[in-house]
């Protein structure tokens, strides 16, 4: 289909619309995306990004704006994030990344839930113990935004499969849980060239960091303590909601700034949260 | 001479922080090292360690007037 036929399509769907602060806008509303979707040979993903394209803004996203340009959001739309481990930390960071507008999420976990992860994991639920995590993520996405494609793995990453699993992402979040795995996922990320974003945490107390291709990253954080001992002091404090969740939408923060190429970047920097003494402070690691 | 260090401790460690941590009292030239084992704290808990904000080593040397903070390795998700 031409571009200027789609545009014309989209358009004729379009309605005119106010931001709160009362300029104008153009929208275009979930259920004419999906109408679309059915009778177009385009995704809904694509049908969004066209009409973008076209100054025409899917109501979804129109909360985003004007903190984020067209251009953003067709990035954003453009983008596929992986998301590694879908407990506490994934379960914030694919609510986010879902309604922010990832284009693609590829959601990876081999667990399932069981009846410990229900104080602060946002995808369990009392009748979801012992059903898988990725498959959790994977409808749940479907609720918040069914343009959104997701690709999902019901299985644990390691150094064989992971290097096909995030071949298509422009990001890797580290969701884990395990210290050593996550050394081992920046390998993998900086084999692929591929920027990660990483968080852990303990308590009320937690990390963050990016990490771009060829940075030392994780190695400054843990040295040599990451091939001892895969866990850290997470098991005498266990892992509050409310620090997950800070947590997680931090890595979402560092994600989209990644994305957009736009703000500061926790790169070579540790950002050090402590939700008991409300310290937030920027460590330097070089 | 007594010199003040202002020092914070994370997660685990803060049931080591002394009854002042904001006002902890060093010898001038003391090491860091010798301040976790004067509050009884595991050195393999004392991963990472930031005075003024930048990543420094057990070893590095405190005048006095340094904001020190450690913490352990977290791992949790």
């Amino acid at each position: 289909m031409k571009d200027e036929n789609l545009a014309n399509i989209i358009r004729s769907r379009a309605f005119k619309s106010l931001f709160p602060d009362d300029t104008p806008y153009y929208g275009l509303a979930s259920d004419q995306v999906a109408t679309l979707e059915k009778s177009l040979p385009l995704s809904a993903i694509a049908i969004e990004i066209a009409a973008l394209e076209n100054d025409i803004i899917p109501e979804r996203y129109v909360r985003n704006f004007k903190a984020f340009s067209y251009q953003d959001q067709i990035a954003l739309l453009k983008s596929t994030v992986a998301i590694i481990g879908l407990g506490g930390l994934g379960g914030g960071v694919v609510e986010i990344l879902a309604r922010i507008g990832i284009g693609t999420l590829i959601l990876i976990d081999g667990d399932v839930f069981e009846e410990t992860n229900l104080n602060r994991q946002m995808l369990s639920t009392q009748n979801g113990i012992g059903t898988s995590k990725a498959v959790a993520a994977q409808q749940r996405v479907k609720k918040i935004n069914s343009s959104v494609s997701t690709i999902i793995y019901k299985e644990f990453l390691d150094e064989q499969n992971g290097p096909s699993m995030l071949a298509e992402a422009n990001v890797i979040v580290d969701c884990l849980d395990s210290i050593t795995t996550r050394l081992m996922v920046q390998e993998i990320a900086n084999k692929l060239q591929k920027p990660m974003v990483s968080s852990a945490l303990a308590g009320a107390s937690g990390q963050v960091t990016t990490i771009l291709p060829g940075d030392k990253g994780l190695t400054l954080i843990y040295g040599e303590q990451a091939r001892q001992s895969s866990t850290g002091v997470e098991k005498s404090l266990g892992c509050l909601p409310q620090a997950v969740t800070v947590l997680s939408a931090l890595e979402c923060s560092e994600v989209v700034k990644v994305l957009l190429n736009r703000g500061a970047l926790l790169r070579n920097r540790l950002l050090i949260v402590d939700l008991h003494s409300n310290d937030f402070e920027i460590m330097h690691l070089l | 001479m007594t010199a003040y260090i202002d020092l914070k401790l994370y997660a685990t460690l803060k049931k080591f922080s002394p009854p002042s941590p904001e006002k902890y009292p060093v010898e001038p030239g003391t090491t860091v090292l010798s301040v976790i084992e004067k509050l009884g704290i595991p050195k393999n808990e004392a991963k990472l360690v930031f005075i003024d904000g930048i990543i420094s080593e057990l070893t590095t040397p405190l005048h006095g007037g340094e904001r020190v903070g450690i913490f352990p390795p977290v791992g949790g998700g």
